[in-house]
């Protein structure tokens, strides 16, 4: 406990799986080649699915938009790469469920007709912005033009995060580089490649927001993004109109879910978000390392967002890596440019092994927020073994890092009682999962509460 | 008689006076006045509680009956002969009253169906339906878990070597909740005359229908061509307005994948037109 100056803080409860993270720690990031195909889903972001501006046919520069955000929240679809839109259909996502999606094939535009103009060619770009003048409106909307969304996981467009309500009062802005999902490692390559840019992004986010605090959280499995960040968070590195910001980098204990917005809080500040709430109802915005990235090369670089950065691992996968790929290349795409397959994996998951979703279509494509595409083996996903009873030992309890009681939840939802499970309050639970990692019995617990809240919710919609 | 009786004596009758004008009172006063029809109504129904008439359970259903508020016939479970007594005892016309069956939509079973990946976990249909839409590659079909199975109070569903359910007629009281615990939305409450059924609700253009389900309407409308309007073509899947329709015209053979059909082969007897006693009959023939 800091308090005592005896380790890093953290939050009550949470679990501690082997984070497998030396798999791909040291590789730097690559660059994947352009795949034939694209695929765009017109939703890669919570919210509502973006409206389509073109049709099939059309030939689209990079960057160029080819989707609309729809109204309420949602964000933009570009294009990730030049090239000609051949159709626009449904088709599976990584989420599991068909979505629909433009298909474009990368190349060179078709040949101009007679007297026509030539065509432009370039990849669009955003006019870069003065980070040191630039006002806060501006940046909202030029996040929402690049079409940002969080790269923590949820993929929340990141310009509403930006711009809270008028009556909010925030004092700090907590940027996420606990990534504690086991395995993944790009958050920490982004961290000890881009520390410079991480601070001033960090720096302009936080003038955007109206705070004058950052705290950097990453936890201390993780030395090298320390020591990187702290050196290029000392005054004397950084640009001179972060001056009245304070840069704080903060290590923090390596447990799961360390990296979930609401522990993070709790161990940086010691303050609770109330349940159902949000991060700016106790004086905090919070936005994952990536997203930051992204923010800061949209403003300073007027780059819009193309290719989504993720870490392809696991010892089913020939060739572990840290790649950036461009949004929409097929996962199988990016497995064969990794050596592929080998022969005794069991499961390929898309995103961290707590959260992520095993997938069972590989022609799914890479989202904007695509953290890690992993291929495990039957000894690394545990014996397959049969569901048991609950024995009452009450592990879940303790590993919850909200404070629910998952194994009353989960038999309340398998009896039906959902009117009950509300008000022990299953809806706030984060499927973080960590009470299925802890349970010695292997009672499938998410799965149960995932059904009770989707139950609970529509109570809810029943009854209004 | 000894003395120490008298103020005991005394004291126990002024007591059972005062309390008997208690009661009396109490009942001048406090009565409630409740529409003696209400018990009546409510020794008729089934009293399984079951909600299959919306309502809270079946005394609710008997207030709300007796007030007017709800038809008649609005007992499911009751069928005909309930919905008779309670005119009988409200005196009013009971009116035709079609007794409802639950059908199921989805006739893709093991080995039809194709399957998209192993499933780990509750054997739920919801449940099944949050991780990836399920075990299935059809997005519509029955997911097998037996939901309905599970909400049936009367027993008249189970599942059949082909891991669809199967409804039995008999004890089918079209209460409904098999309906309500369907994620899929692929069993319907139909009038036990429905004969014809489209055995589907895939909604995948027909490439991806035909892909995943060997059973699949496909959205050809061969037989909505033929069928006099009483079939019409919605979002790749057929759909058949029972009070136009002439199951006798429908070229159900030529459907390809055979989504289209009738419930049962038809019975050499029936076509004599005996109209007594199907319910169970049919039932029977059935399982």
């Amino acid at each position: 406990m800091a308090w005592f100056g005896l380790g890093d803080r953290s939050f009550k409860g949470g679990v501690h799986p082997p984070d497998q993270k030396a798999l791909t720690r040291d590789l730097p990031l690559e660059q994947m080649p352009d795949p034939e195909l694209l695929l765009l889903p017109l939703q890669q972001h919570l919210g509502r699915p973006a409206v389509p501006l073109v049709k099939k046919g059309d030939w689209v520069r990079q960057g160029q938009l080819l989707a609309d955000a729809a109204d309420g929240i949602s964000a933009v679809v570009r294009a990730s790469r030049a090239g000609t839109i051949t159709a626009i259909r449904a088709g599976g996502t990584t989420a599991g469920f068909p979505g629909s999606m433009l298909v474009l094939q990368p190349g060179p535009p078709p040949p101009s007709a007679e007297g026509e103009e030539p065509r432009e060619t370039s990849p669009v770009s955003l006019p870069p912005l003065d980070p040191a003048t630039v006002t806060a409106s501006d940046v909202v909307s030029r996040v929402r033009d690049a079409g940002i969304v969080g790269q923590g996981g949820a993929a929340f467009p990141a310009a509403v995060k930006l711009a809270p309500p008028k009556d909010t009062r925030l004092d700090l802005l907590i940027v996420n580089g606990c990534e504690c999902e086991p395995y993944l490692t790009r958050d920490f390559r982004l961290m000890v490649e881009r520390p410079a840019a991480l601070v001033e992004g960090a720096a302009l986010a936080a003038r955007t927001l109206g705070v004058a605090r950052v705290v950097i959280g990453i936890e201390n499995n993780k030395p090298a993004a320390v020591t990187a960040l702290r050196a290029a968070g000392a005054a004397p590195e950084r640009p001179a109109w972060t001056g009245g910001i304070s840069i704080e980098i903060l290590p923090l204990q390596t447990k799961y879910p360390q990296g979930a917005e609401k522990m993070l809080i709790e161990a940086a500040t010691g303050r609770r978000v109330p349940p159902g709430g949000l991060p700016m109802a106790v004086g905090a915005a919070i936005q994952n390392v990536g997203t930051i990235l992204a923010i800061r090369d949209a403003v300073v670089d007027g780059q819009v967002q193309t290719d989504a950065v993720l870490t392809v691992s696991g010892r089913g996968i020939v060739r572990p890596a840290n790649l950036r790929v461009p949004v929409g290349t097929p996962i199988a795409d990016v497995i064969a440019f990794c050596g592929g397959l080998r022969d005794d994996v069991a499961r390929v998951v898309v995103g961290g092994p707590m959260m992520g979703i095993a997938q069972h279509d590989l022609a799914a494509p890479v989202v904007k927020a695509c953290s890690g595409i992993l291929a495990l083996t039957r000894a690394e996903l545990g014996p397959e073994s049969e569901p048991g009873s609950c024995v009452r030992c009450g592990r879940c309890a303790e590993a919850c890092p909200i404070n629910l009681v998952p194994s009353r939840l989960a038999r309340l939802s398998e009896l039906g009682r959902y009117e009950d499970a509300r008000d022990w309050g299953i809806e706030v639970c984060m499927e973080c999962g960590t009470c299925a990692f802890a349970c010695p019995s292997h009672v499938p617990l998410v799965q149960w509460l995932r059904l009770g809240k989707q139950q609970v919710r529509l109570l809810a919609r029943r009854a209004s | 008689m000894e003395p120490t009786l008298i103020p005991a004596l005394l004291t126990m009758s002024g007591l059972g006076a005062l309390l008997a004008g208690g009661l009396a009172f109490a009942d001048r006063k406090l009565r409630v006045e409740e529409d003696e029809r209400i018990g009546e109504v409510l020794g008729v129904l089934p009293g399984a509680n079951c909600g299959g008439c919306g309502l809270a359970g079946c005394q609710d259903f008997a207030v709300k009956v007796v007030a007017g508020e709800k038809d008649v016939n609005g007992c499911p479970v009751g069928g005909p002969d309930v919905a008779a007594e309670i005119a009988r005892i409200l005196g009013v016309e009971a009116g035709d009253s079609i007794r409802l069956v639950a059908r199921v939509h989805c006739r893709g079973g093991n080995g039809l169906a194709q399957v998209k990946a192993s499933y780990a976990g509750p054997a739920s249909c919801s449940a099944k339906a949050l991780v990836s839409g399920g075990d299935k590659a059809c997005l519509y079909g029955c997911l097998g878990g037996g939901d309905c199975v599970e909400a049936c109070q009367f027993d008249a569903i189970f599942m059949d070597e082909q891991g669809l359910p199967q409804v039995m007629d008999v004890l089918c009281t079209g209460c409904g909740a098999c309906v309500k615990a369907c994620p899929r939305d692929i069993i319907e409450l139909h009038p036990e005359t429905h004969e014809l059924f489209v055995f589907c609700r895939n909604r995948d253009d027909p490439r991806t229908a035909r892909k995943v389900c060997a059973v699949a309407c496909i959205g050809c409308a061969i037989c909505a061509k033929k069928s006099n309007g009483a079939i019409s073509m919605k979002d790749n899947l057929a759909v058949i307005d029972y009070a136009r329709l002439d199951p006798g015209i429908i070229p159900i053979e030529r459907c390809s994948t055979k989504a289209i059909g009738f419930l049962r082969p038809p019975e050499p007897a029936r076509e004599a037109g005996t109209a007594s006693g199907t319910g169970a009959t049919q039932g029977e023939a059935a399982l």
